[in-house]
């Protein structure tokens, strides 16, 4: 304990941030006890009409989209051999382990039968579905990730030579997780393709699948940005040198990329107004709905970062990265909720109960903690100074 | 924009046309906000 980054000893507990995080820790649990003793009718809105709610739309598809940070900076440091980018690397592991991590506890809450989760792989297979597809690569993405976090904790504990075994494997993870990643992160888009009559026709197309990939790496590229930049604000006190040189070139890099996507995006999603024929949908209610997402939340960002990026504008690209971020939010919803059962009459529609609403502020405020936590106590922000030469 | 199409010939046709025309033209465009994007790449 020589030089890494101390933390403030002796500092009151009692902050208000503490206290309201307090409250909803407490809130949620005696919701779950709710949620497990008398079922999802008595929490939840959910219909046969609608079956999946914000615990899918939110937590499921917004978790996944937003935890692909852990593979984008995985693939760009590893195997594009960025390695100025290389101090964001176990941020964005750290982020996307508790993003899956925390997806897998909302679906627990979900499912009608939670203690069933492990029937696609133990008694019946399912082959042929969609969702086992979802369910195999999200569970074996779960562990890459676990894996490829474990070395900050296992030089947190002083497992050396543990540690160093698991570093040997990063490449093969690496390559794993960007695989597994591209597997499920599209199918979750596939999904939608089962039901072409209850989406809306401007968010339903048979490029879902493509859609959906493509904005994970926005929203990972984004996060990653986003979360660097409140990391930066909030643990300056635990990062080193190196993490806080190398921060600049990271926002500037990844808004690089993340405007080119956007832009590819953009341009893609006018393919599919076209290849569909859509165009008349524009002028109506949904039409007006789909645009604020189209032009407000992609193609705004995608200037706004290569203004940015031309600049050196950080704090634009910051707060682009916060736009890009309620960007892929929206999508995930308009996608789960807002254009699904576009069809029905307002008193058939689905809007989340408090409760549902509960567990999804309690899950995310589960996973700052935990990210609170491992970041204060776990060499994430900063280098173990027994590891100073190491590049994993 | 509100054409009425009687076969799915005529659908195709018609879509992958107009398709094909903003390919064209994305790649003029996306060339373009990828020089915008480049330009001051200095360092």
């Amino acid at each position: 304990m020589t030089d890494e980054p101390t933390i403030a000893e002796g500092r009151s507990l009692m902050t208000p941030g503490n206290v309201i995080t307090a409250i909803i820790l407490v809130a949620g649990a005696i919701i779950t006890v709710l949620r497990f003793t008398q079922g999802l009718g008595a929490t939840t809105n959910l219909s046969d009409y609608n079956p999946w709610g914000i615990w899918i739309g939110f937590d499921l598809l917004v978790g996944v989209a937003l935890a692909a940070g852990g593979y984008v900076t995985s693939a760009a440091v590893y195997l594009f051999g960025m390695k100025r980018y290389h101090s964001a690397v176990r941020p964005a592991v750290l982020t996307g382990f508790l993003g899956y991590f925390m997806v897998v506890i909302a679906l627990s809450y979900d499912v009608g039968r939670p203690w069933r989760l492990p029937y696609p792989f133990a008694i019946q297979q399912g082959t042929t579905s969609m969702l086992f597809e979802v369910a195999l690569c999200v569970a074996l993405y779960l562990t890459v990730l676990f894996l490829e976090f474990s070395p900050a904790a296992l030089e947190w504990l002083g497992f050396r030579s543990l540690r160093n075994i698991i570093t040997k494997l990063t490449i093969v993870l690496t390559i794993f997780g960007v695989v597994l990643s591209t597997l499920h992160q599209s199918s979750l888009g596939a999904l939608f393709l089962l039901a072409p009559s209850k989406l809306h026709p401007l968010w339903y197309s048979s490029y879902l699948p493509v859609y959906f990939f493509i904005t994970s790496i926005i929203a990972g590229l984004s996060m990653v940005m986003f979360e660097a930049s409140l990391s930066y604000r909030f643990f300056s006190d635990k990062m080193d040198q190196t993490h806080k040189d190398e921060k600049n070139g990271l926002m500037l890099g990844f808004a690089k990329a993340a405007s080119f996507v956007l832009a590819g995006y953009f341009i893609i999603k006018v393919f599919g107004i076209s290849a569909d024929n859509n165009w008349h949908y524009l002028a109506t209610g949904y039409g007006a709905w789909f645009l604020v997402e189209l032009l407000g939340f992609v193609a705004l960002p995608s200037v706004l970062y290569a203004i940015g990026r031309r600049e050196k504008n950080i704090t634009l690209i910051k707060w682009t990265s916060a736009l890009a971020v309620l960007g892929i939010i929206l999508n995930r919803l308009n996608v789960s909720l807002i254009a699904f059962n576009w069809h029905l009459p307002s008193t058939d529609r689905y809007f989340p109960h408090w409760m549902e609403i509960m567990i999804t502020v309690f899950l995310v405020t589960v996973g700052i903690t935990i990210f609170r936590f491992v970041v204060t106590k776990m060499p994430i922000l900063y280098e173990h100074k027994d590891y100073r030469t190491s590049t994993h | 924009m509100d054409s009425i199409f009687f076969t799915l010939q005529d659908f195709m046709t018609y879509t992958k046309g107009l398709t094909y025309l903003l390919m064209g033209l994305s790649l003029i465009v996306v060339t373009a906000y990828f020089t915008f994007l480049m330009d001051r790449d200095d360092d």
